[in-house]
């Protein structure tokens, strides 16, 4: 009977679909993060131009996405914009969207902040130079301003990567939804199994999560270090 | 007569409300050192800011090498490739080495062949003394070295005409006259054309053709050198000279 619980990890194919269902996850975030850093960093540099309506547009852009919980979102995307809109998407890539649209408004916000805390004079030498806007951006203050950012972007990746944990109310086969159905499947043959299960769940995203947080403090004390040399 | 290079006239600037700049003519002649002086607050930086378009002016014309400049941010960009700016705080850009500050005017914004503007680089960097620093970052160097490789980035465009607005007054008196032998040496050797704000009174002597003497945004006086230390024209110009102590 004490081995009861543990043995639910390993009958079968559980392990595996685990696994498997750990595999959606990270893919939906990975692919998110890529897409969503790539246009939040775009939308960042937008929002630094003089161009009013613009930024008023994208302001609301981000506050949509940060007032309204993930989950309302994904409900949104998945269960009225299919039907008032047509819409249809599986839901692993619908969930990818959700997740993109958001990390790129987050970003955005990022990148915005980071550009306009480069110093003033770096962009006036760089126009001395004759550094047209792009070159500006691209040479100057883009690469300072990514420096600055990189420890607030990772910690965004990892509240990303928590956050898809809401995958399974979208009935997205991620780890969580996976794990459910198989504590479910063994509940009277193993009544402790959800402990084990959890368990699991629990290492993976410590062991994706973790390390990344770490990084993020290593290099913000590293900057810090540097800022004050 | 000497060829002008650089025409103001009727220049007029404000920041919002508050009007900094009356009414400013001048001209600057192939080849001549100009020094700007006046006292702290009089429009000296936002003068020469004006000359390559950091800032916007509402009235009055400029006229660089023989043509009028239509102040557009299209037209500054290829002015500001002849007209080069070393700035009080050398802002060299921090992610780059000396050499890819260096090189970025060159190569990017002008696209010289990267082979030979490196070759030049340096060169510069030799004559100002850091032909070992090339590879190092700014924040590896000390404020006179940023100072002198921002001068040769400056430089490296190949500018006829140079700006430098106080370049020393953020250093340590021991890196001071590196810099001004620098800048002494342009006039003397390469017989650049420039203006160049400066507090260092016994410098601005040593090396100006012309004074303009500015207070509260207007010219007070325009004379050869010799003169204006010795006998300026104006009372506020005898007092300005008075309270420096040199
Ligand atoms: N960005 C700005 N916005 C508003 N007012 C400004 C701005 N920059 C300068 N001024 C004002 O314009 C006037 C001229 O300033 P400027 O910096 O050109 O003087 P300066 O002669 O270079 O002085 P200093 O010797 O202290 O460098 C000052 O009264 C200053 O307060
Ligand atoms: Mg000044």
């Amino acid at each position: 009977m004490d081995h009861s619980g543990i043995s639910v990890l390993f009958e079968g194919t559980n392990f595996q679909r685990l696994l498997g269902g750990l595999w959606v996850t990270v893919r939906i975030a990975a692919v998110a993060l890529i897409i969503g850093l790539i246009l939040g960093i775009m939308l960042g540099v937008l929002r630094t131009f003089k161009n009013r309506p613009l930024r008023v547009i994208l302001r609301l852009y981000l506050e949509f996405f940060r007032i309204v919980p993930t989950v309302v979102l994904l409900f949104l995307f998945y269960y009225i914009l299919p039907r008032q809109m047509n819409f249809n998407l599986p839901g692993d890539q619908l969930a990818t969207l959700v997740f993109a649209l958001w990390v790129a408004a987050e970003m955005s916000d990022i990148v915005r902040g980071a550009l306009i805390s480069v110093p003033q004079h770096q962009k006036e030498s760089g126009k001395a130079i004759g550094l047209n806007r792009y070159q500006l951006y691209r040479y100057v203050l883009i690469p300072q301003a990514i420096s600055l950012e990189i420890p607030a972007t990772i910690n965004l990746a990892t509240r990303v990567i928590k956050t898809t944990s809401l995958l399974m109310l979208i009935s997205v086969m991620d780890v969580i939804n996976i794990g459910q159905q198989i504590i479910e499947a063994n509940n009277h043959s193993h009544p402790t199994g959800v402990f084990w299960v959890y368990g699991l769940i629990f290492l993976f995203y410590f062991l994706i999560d973790y390390p990344l947080s770490w990084w993020a403090k290593r290099l913000e004390k590293k900057r810090l270090e540097r800022a004050n040399g | 007569m000497a060829e002008q290079i650089l025409r103001v006239e009727h220049l007029e600037k404000s920041y919002q409300k508050k009007h900094v700049l009356h009414d400013i003519n001048f001209h600057v002649d192939k080849g001549e050192v100009v020094t700007l002086l006046g006292p702290s607050g009089s429009g000296k930086s936002t003068l020469i800011r004006c000359l390559n378009g950091l800032e916007e002016y509402q009235k009055g014309t400029i006229t660089f090498e023989g043509k009028e400049i239509v102040p557009t941010e299209k037209n500054w960009q290829q002015i500001r490739q002849k007209i080069g700016m070393v700035f009080q705080s050398y802002d060299l850009f921090p992610n780059l080495t000396v050499m890819d500050n260096i090189l970025l005017g060159p190569t990017k914004v002008q696209k010289q062949d990267k082979f030979a503007a490196k070759k030049e680089a340096l060169d510069l960097l030799k004559r100002v003394g850091l032909q070992d620093y090339a590879n190092v970052y700014p924040r590896q160097l000390s404020g006179g070295q940023k100072q002198r490789v921002a001068i040769v980035r400056a430089l490296a465009l190949h500018p006829d005409f140079m700006l430098f607005d106080e370049v020393t007054a953020s250093l340590d008196p021991e890196m001071v006259r590196g810099i001004l032998n620098i800048i002494q040496d342009l006039a003397d050797v390469d017989h650049m054309t420039m203006i160049v704000v400066t507090h260092e009174m016994n410098f601005a002597q040593q090396i100006a053709d012309k004074v303009i003497f500015l207070e509260d945004g207007h010219i007070l006086e325009q004379t050869p050198s010799k003169q204006f230390f010795s006998a300026p024209q104006t009372k506020r110009a005898q007092e300005f000279l008075d309270s420096m102590d040199f």
